[in-house]
C-alpha cells in the first residue's frame, strides 16, 4: 500500500510539472455548447431548436490565478463550470484543464480540481460532518499523512473545529459552506471551481470564506475560478474577471477596467425634508427618479460621493442620504445593449 | 476499479448504515408497525390455513415463520420503498446528480455500498426484533442445522443484490421522467405483490402463479423463506438470485451509461 501511494505522487509531480511549463493552466479555444431543445407547438408537434449556451469561448487562465467569472443567470457560466469538469461535452472548440480533455478523461482529471457548488451540498446530510470527510479520503484514495495534514489546515482556517461531529443538516448555511469548502480541498486540488460560493451568507461568514481563500491562493498557489453575483467577492479576490452573456465572452481583464467599460454608475439616494422639484445637480451626476421627498441621483462610478453630498447638502434641506455601489447586473446590461447597439 | 477502490465502498457502506443508525425513533417505530402487520397477516394466514391445510405446501407453521421472515425482510429489502432510490431520484431531480458524476467513484457501485449499509442496518435494527417477536408468540418452523441459515443468509444477501438493482433501475427513470412518483409507486406495488409479501407466491395457481415465480420480486422473498424453510433446494434458489441480479445490474449499468451521456451532451 506504501509503494502503491508513493507510486501516485510521483506520477502527480510529473504531470504538475509538464502543466507548468505549458503556462496556460485551463485553456479554451472557440468551444461550444449547442442545446437542442424541443418545444411542444401543436398536439403532437414538435419543434427542434438549437439553443447556443456558449458559443466561440476563448480564454486562458494561467495556474496561480484567481478569476471571476461573472455574468447574468443563463449567460452560460455553469455550462462553462461543467465543461471544464467534464461532465459536459463541448459540442466544438478544444478545452484543456492541466492538459487533461476534460470530457475524455474525467476521472483522471477529478483528482486534480475541487469543485463548490453554493447552492448545491457534497456532505453527506444525515452524518457527523467528519464522515463526509473520511468518505473523501477513500474516494480521492488521499494517503493518509496528506489527508490529516490538509484536514488540520481546513479545519483550523476555517474554523470547523467544533463542527466536526455535527450532523450536517444542524449547521448553519455559513458552517455548512465551509464544510463544502474543506471537503473540496482535501485532495490538494490544482484548480478549484468555486460556484457562488457565499450566496445566502451573512457579512461574518461572507468576510471567512473570502479571507480563507485569498490565503489558499497566496500559500498554495491554488488555482480559482469564482462565479459569483456578489460584486464584492470579486472586489475583493480577484485582479482579473471575466463576463460572459449570450454565452460569449464580453469582457476579460481588470475589475476597475469593467466599471469604464460599462460606464457605471453609482446612485445616491437622498430624503429631502418635503417634495421638491429635481435637484440642480452638478455634472455629471442627474436625477434619474423623483418620488416624494425621495430622490435618486446617478454619477460615475469612478468620481467621489463626497463632493457630490456637500453640494446638495448646501443648497437643499437634506434629512437623510445613502448611497448604491452599482449592480454587476446592470453593467453588464449596459454593455450587452452597448454591443448589440455598435 | 483498482487496489484501494474497496476501502472507499467500505467507507461508503458503513455511512448507510450510520445515516439510518442515527434515526431511532424512526427505527422504533418501524418495529412497532412491523410487529402490528406481523399481527394482522398471522391471523389472516391462520385462518386461511385452518380452511385450507397445506396451501401452497406450507402446514401452519411454516405460514407464521414465513410471515414473520416477511416482516424481517420488509424493510432490509426496501419491498415496500424507502431504500436508496427516492434519494437517487431528488438527486436527479435537482440535478445535483451532476456533482456525483465529476466524482472518480462508480456511480452504481456507490450507491450500491451505501443500499447495503441501509438494508444492514433494517435488517438489524428493524427486522430482527418482529421476528423475535414472531418466534416466542407464534409456533414457527424453523431450522436446526446452522448449514440451513448460512444458506439463508446467503440467500438474503442475493435479495439485496436483485433489490438494489430492481430500484436502481426504478430510480433511473427520472432521468427521462420529470416526476418518478408513478414509477416508484407502481414499483412499490409490483414488489409488494410479486415479492410474496401478501401471500406466498407458492399459492397461486396455473399459468399466473408459474409467471409470478419467474419475475426477478421472487427472489426477495420467497426465495430466501424457502431455502429456510426446507421448501427448495438452496443451490437452485441461489442460481435463480445470481442470475436476476446479474442480469438486472448489467441493465442498470447499461441504462446509466445511456442517461450519463445524454445528460453530458444534452445537459442536465
Amino acid at each position: 500500500m506504501a509503494e502503491l501511494e508513493t507510486e501516485t505522487e510521483t506520477e502527480t509531480a510529473a504531470e504538475a510539472g509538464a502543466g507548468a511549463g505549458a503556462g496556460a493552466f485551463i485553456e479554451l479555444d472557440g468551444v461550444e455548447k449547442v442545446f437542442d431543445v424541443r418545444k411542444k407547438t401543436g398536439f403532437l408537434k414538435r419543434e427542434r431548436r438549437q439553443v447556443r449556451a456558449v458559443d466561440g469561448l476563448s480564454f486562458t487562465v494561467s495556474r496561480g490565478e484567481m478569476v471571476g467569472y461573472i455574468g447574468p443567470n443563463g449567460a452560460g457560466k455553469s455550462t462553462t463550470i461543467k465543461m471544464l469538469t467534464g461532465i459536459l461535452t463541448p459540442s466544438g472548440g478544444r478545452l484543456r484543464v492541466a492538459g487533461i480533455d476534460p470530457s475524455r478523461e474525467r476521472t483522471r482529471l477529478a483528482h486534480r480540481i475541487g469543485v463548490v457548488f453554493g447552492q448545491r451540498t457534497t456532505l453527506w446530510w444525515d452524518l457527523p460532518l467528519i464522515d463526509s470527510y473520511r468518505l473523501m479520503h477513500r474516494m480521492y484514495r488521499i494517503p493518509d499523512a496528506r489527508y490529516r495534514e490538509n484536514l488540520d489546515r481546513c479545519v483550523e482556517l476555517l474554523q470547523l473545529g467544533e463542527l466536526l461531529d455535527v450532523p450536517v443538516r444542524q449547521l448553519s448555511l455559513g458552517q455548512r459552506m465551509r464544510g463544502d469548502i474543506a471537503a473540496a480541498l482535501l485532495h490538494d486540488p490544482d484548480v478549484l471551481y468555486l460556484d457562488e460560493p457565499t450566496i445566502g451568507l451573512d457579512v461574518v461568514s461572507k468576510a471567512k470564506v473570502r479571507g480563507f481563500l485569498r490565503d489558499l491562493n497566496a500559500e498554495r498557489g491554488t488555482t480559482v475560478l469564482l462565479t459569483t453575483h456578489d460584486l464584492q467577492d470579486i472586489e475583493q479576490l480577484c485582479s482579473r474577471v471575466m463576463v460572459i452573456d449570450h454565452g460569449r465572452l464580453m469582457y476579460d481583464g481588470p475589475l476597475d477596467g469593467l466599471h469604464e467599460a460599462g460606464e457605471s454608475e453609482r446612485t445616491l439616494v437622498v430624503d429631502l425634508e418635503r417634495e421638491l422639484p429635481p435637484i440642480d445637480a452638478p455634472e455629471p451626476a442627474r436625477v434619474v427618479r423623483v418620488e416624494g421627498p425621495r430622490q435618486w441621483l446617478a454619477f460615475p462610478a469612478s468620481a467621489s460621493a463626497a463632493g457630490l453630498v456637500a453640494r446638495v447638502a448646501e443648497r437643499y434641506p437634506l434629512v437623510d442620504l445613502s448611497v448604491r455601489e452599482p449592480d454587476i447586473e446592470a453593467v453588464i446590461a449596459k454593455m450587452y445593449a452597448e454591443r448589440a447597439g455598435a | 476499479m483498482g487496489a484501494g477502490s474497496w476501502r472507499l465502498y467500505v467507507a461508503v457502506a458503513a455511512g448507510g448504515f450510520r445515516r439510518y443508525a442515527t434515526y431511532r425513533v424512526a427505527t422504533a417505530a418501524g418495529v412497532f408497525t412491523n410487529t402490528v402487520f406481523g399481527l394482522i397477516l398471522v391471523y389472516t394466514y391462520l385462518a386461511l390455513w385452518d380452511e385450507k391445510p397445506q396451501l401452497g405446501g406450507y402446514d401452519q407453521a411454516q405460514a407464521t415463520t414465513y410471515v414473520w421472515l416477511g416482516q424481517a425482510l420488509l424493510a432490509a429489502l426496501a419491498i415496500g420503498g424507502g431504500g436508496m432510490e427516492n434519494e437517487l431520484m431528488e438527486r436527479i431531480r435537482t440535478g445535483d446528480i451532476a456533482v456525483d458524476l465529476y466524482r472518480p467513484a462508480d456511480l452504481q457501485l456507490r450507491w450500491l455500498a451505501e443500499d447495503v449499509g441501509r438494508a444492514l442496518f433494517q435488517l438489524l435494527g428493524r427486522g430482527l426484533l418482529p421476528f423475535v417477536f414472531g418466534s416466542l408468540f407464534f409456533p414457527v418452523a424453523l431450522p436446526r442445522e446452522v448449514s440451513v441459515w448460512a444458506a439463508f443468509l446467503l440467500a438474503v444477501a442475493l435479495a439485496m443484490l436483485v433489490g438494489f438493482a430492481l430500484r436502481y433501475l426504478v430510480a433511473l427513470s427520472a432521468f427521462w421522467l420529470l416526476d418518478g412518483t408513478g414509477v416508484s409507486q407502481m414499483a412499490w406495488i409490483a414488489g409488494l405483490f410479486c415479492s410474496g409479501m401478501l401471500l406466498p407466491l407458492n399459492v397461486f395457481p396455473g399459468a399466473f402463479g408459474e409467471v409470478v415465480r419467474v419475475l426477478p420480486w421472487s427472489s426477495l422473498l420467497q426465495g430466501p423463506a424457502d431455502v429456510l424453510l426446507g421448501e427448495a433446494d438452496p443451490l437452485g434458489v441461489f442460481a435463480f438470485q445470481a442470475a436476476w441480479a446479474v442480469a438486472l445490474l448489467a441493465v442498470g449499468r447499461l441504462v446509466q451509461s445511456v442517461a450519463t451521456r445524454r445528460v453530458v451532451v444534452q445537459g442536465g
